[in-house]
């Protein structure tokens, strides 16, 4: 079985985000980028199941800039067998994103499609799931156990009130939450070896999607700012200070 | 506009979530719900009194029983013929299923608004928060979720829908529910909680967390919450987690004990009315939006303040 893993390359989590002062987004000129925290979990999770003999080859795909190429070099020294970017400077939504994964889908015939749950910078949490409408296959969002059993997957999934588990017919769709497993780290040696590993650049238009956005960003601004309030002495004058805010037993 | 909302319910009762996606439906035009599951005629009645509802659509189908998104999307996007907006709370189920119905309406989602601006344009958090942004959608139908923390709840009473059944949709066979580990808990629920106390990776163990958090909760009548890495520590189950990947809270006081403060952790609840921290470390950034911070040992502390208050 093929898996397909989605990857994107984003502001570096430990990165404070700083909103740009004309309005019109986040600075990510001279910043730290690297792979989503969620999109390594899927990686990881991939090589696991090619470790248990589940999967045969593992494909990452990445839409985005030229510099995306970095973070499926980072996906193939941890382990994916070959890469597919899909080049373009335009921010691409998650429908239209949607669109070339499917297409790459058609021509590829994965058996699991292991996306994140959400990326870290545009927070949509929505890729996966339109993949799986336009597929017309199953849905495994919010991950935290993935068990290939013949020609289903059960999936643990995270939710709202603790744990559920779904059965799906494969091919499936599976989106990784932040306990599924600990990725690993690319060891020196396969950081070299994935540099003569394949990666095939495309472009949107190769797969007939159109990339025009159907959401205008209007301006990008600051929240609001949370000032820091005081530094009490001891227990006894915190407590003052919520009796007096009506909060006690 | 007509809006659909998708109502959450656990089978018998609505769930709050969906109270605040009626208010954020209610600035767009006329509020429909939807009601789908197995056995549903009392959630249907209880959908039926939430303040200022026209009509109920009531899917009742055992395929409808688990929120299976296979199942429900095709309904919604049947029901969404006559319907201009689809909305739902920005829970687990509402994001697991709106994307879904989103592209099977060709329509692209505008995820966890919290603000509506105009017919078309809303505000969304993105970077955990460090940023919002506006939008405007050109589609030609809405679909969107709603963060429940941004908006008022609606009156669950006071209203007088008409209940309509819906026979479109059933099972597509492609997945099934198998089980699910749901905690049950006497507390208040984490995201309508007013006090909440949460503990981070200082417990060092789940006894701690049991032997420290929760009398000071129990004290208080509070929901108890925590950060990832208590989370991923295993001293409390994921139900628990505040932040950018957990819930999303913003209770009248929030308790922040032995918790650092990553952009992560404040994304949860930096919206709390009041934050109280405890830590022991003077420079954690939990103090930058601590209304009242105390530096001091916690294990030391906590039992003190519970004792005291
Ligand atoms: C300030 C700002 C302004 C923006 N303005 C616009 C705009 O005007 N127009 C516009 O079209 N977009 C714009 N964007 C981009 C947009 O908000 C999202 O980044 C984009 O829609 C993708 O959403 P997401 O990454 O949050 O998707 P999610 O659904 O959260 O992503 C889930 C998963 O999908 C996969 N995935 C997502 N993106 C990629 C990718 N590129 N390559 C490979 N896999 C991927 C990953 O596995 C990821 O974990 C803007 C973003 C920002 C931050
Ligand atoms: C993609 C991604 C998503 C994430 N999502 C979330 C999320 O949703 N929620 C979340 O919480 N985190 C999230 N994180 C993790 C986040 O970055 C932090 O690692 C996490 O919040 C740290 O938890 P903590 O504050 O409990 O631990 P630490 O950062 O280790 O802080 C422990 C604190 O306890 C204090 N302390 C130690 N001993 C004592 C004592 N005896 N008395 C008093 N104080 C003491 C220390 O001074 C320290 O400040 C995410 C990370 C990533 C990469």
């Amino acid at each position: 079985m093929k898996i397909l893993v989605p990857v994107k390359r984003v502001l570096d989590y430990n990165v404070k985000p700083r909103v740009k002062s004309d309005g019109t987004g986040v600075d990510l000129a001279n910043v730290k980028m690297s792979m989503n925290p969620f999109d390594e979990i899927g990686v990881e999770e991939a090589i696991r199941l090619k470790e248990k003999g589940v999967a045969t080859e593992i494909v990452a795909v990445s839409v985005g800039p030229a510099k995306a190429q970095e973070t499926l070099r980072t996906a193939l020294a941890m382990g994916a067998d070959r890469a597919i970017l899909v080049q373009t400077d335009d921010e691409v939504e998650p429908l239209a994103l949607a669109k070339i994964f499917k297409a790459i889908a058609d021509a590829e015939g994965p058996g699991l499609v292991i996306l994140g749950k959400q990326a870290i910078d545009g927070d949509n949490n929505q890729t996966g799931q339109m993949l799986a409408a336009l597929t017309g296959w199953a849905q495994g969002t919010f991950a935290s156990a993935v068990d290939v059993e013949g020609d289903h997957v059960s999936v643990t999934r995270e939710v709202d009130g603790g744990l559920e588990t779904v059965k799906l017919k494969l091919p499936a769709i599976v989106t990784t939450d932040l306990r599924l497993n600990e990725p690993r780290y690319a060891s020196l040696p396969n950081i070299m070896k994935a540099k003569s590993k394949p990666l095939d650049t495309k472009s949107p238009a190769d797969y007939g999607v159109d990339t025009a956005p159907r959401v205008k960003t209007v301006k990008v601004s600051e929240p609001p700012v949370r000032s820091a309030g005081v530094k009490v002495a001891d227990v006894d004058e915190l407590v003052a200070k919520l009796k007096a805010m009506g909060v006690h037993s | 506009m007509k809006t659909l909302v998708w109502v959450e319910h656990d089978g018998s009762a609505v769930k709050d979530a969906t109270l605040a996606a009626v208010t954020a439906a209610s600035k767009l035009g006329e509020v429909h719900l939807l009601v789908a599951g197995s056995g549903v005629d009392g959630v249907a009645k209880a959908a039926a009194g939430i303040a200022g509802v026209g009509k109920v659509h009531v899917a009742d189908n055992a395929a409808f029983g688990h929120n299976l998104p296979e199942n429900i999307a095709p309904l919604v996007a049947d029901l969404m013929g006559s319907h201009d907006a689809f909305v739902a709370p920005a829970t687990t189920t509402g994001k697991n299923i709106a994307p879904r119905v989103a592209a099977l309406l060709d329509v692209m989602q505008i995820s966890e608004i919290l603000s509506v601006e105009g017919p078309k344009t809303f505000t969304r958090p993105i970077y955990a928060g460090n940023a919002i942004a506006t939008v405007e959608s050109s589609d030609a139908k809405l679909v969107l979720t709603v963060r429940g923390t941004a908006f008022e709840k609606a009156a669950s009473t006071g209203g007088s829908g008409a209940v309509e059944a819906v026979s479109a949709g059933g099972d597509t066979g492609i997945s099934s529910f198998v089980g699910a580990e749901i905690a049950k808990q006497d507390r208040p629920e984490l995201t309508s909680a007013k006090i909440i106390v949460s503990g981070g990776r200082a417990l060092g163990s789940s006894e701690k967390y049991q032997e420290v958090i929760v009398p000071l909760a129990d004290k208080l009548g509070a929901a108890l919450g925590a950060s990832r890495a208590a989370v991923d520590a295993g001293y409390v189950p994921n139900d628990y987690q505040v932040g950018q990947t957990g819930k999303i809270v913003a209770p009248e006081v929030y308790f922040a004990i032995g918790i650092s403060g990553a952009i992560q952790h404040l994304a949860g609840m930096k919206d709390s009315k009041t934050i109280v921290a405890i830590n022991k470390d003077e420079d954690a950034p939990i103090f930058q939006v601590a209304d009242f911070g105390l530096v001091d040992d916690l294990f030391s502390a906590v039992p003190e303040l519970t004792a005291k208050i």
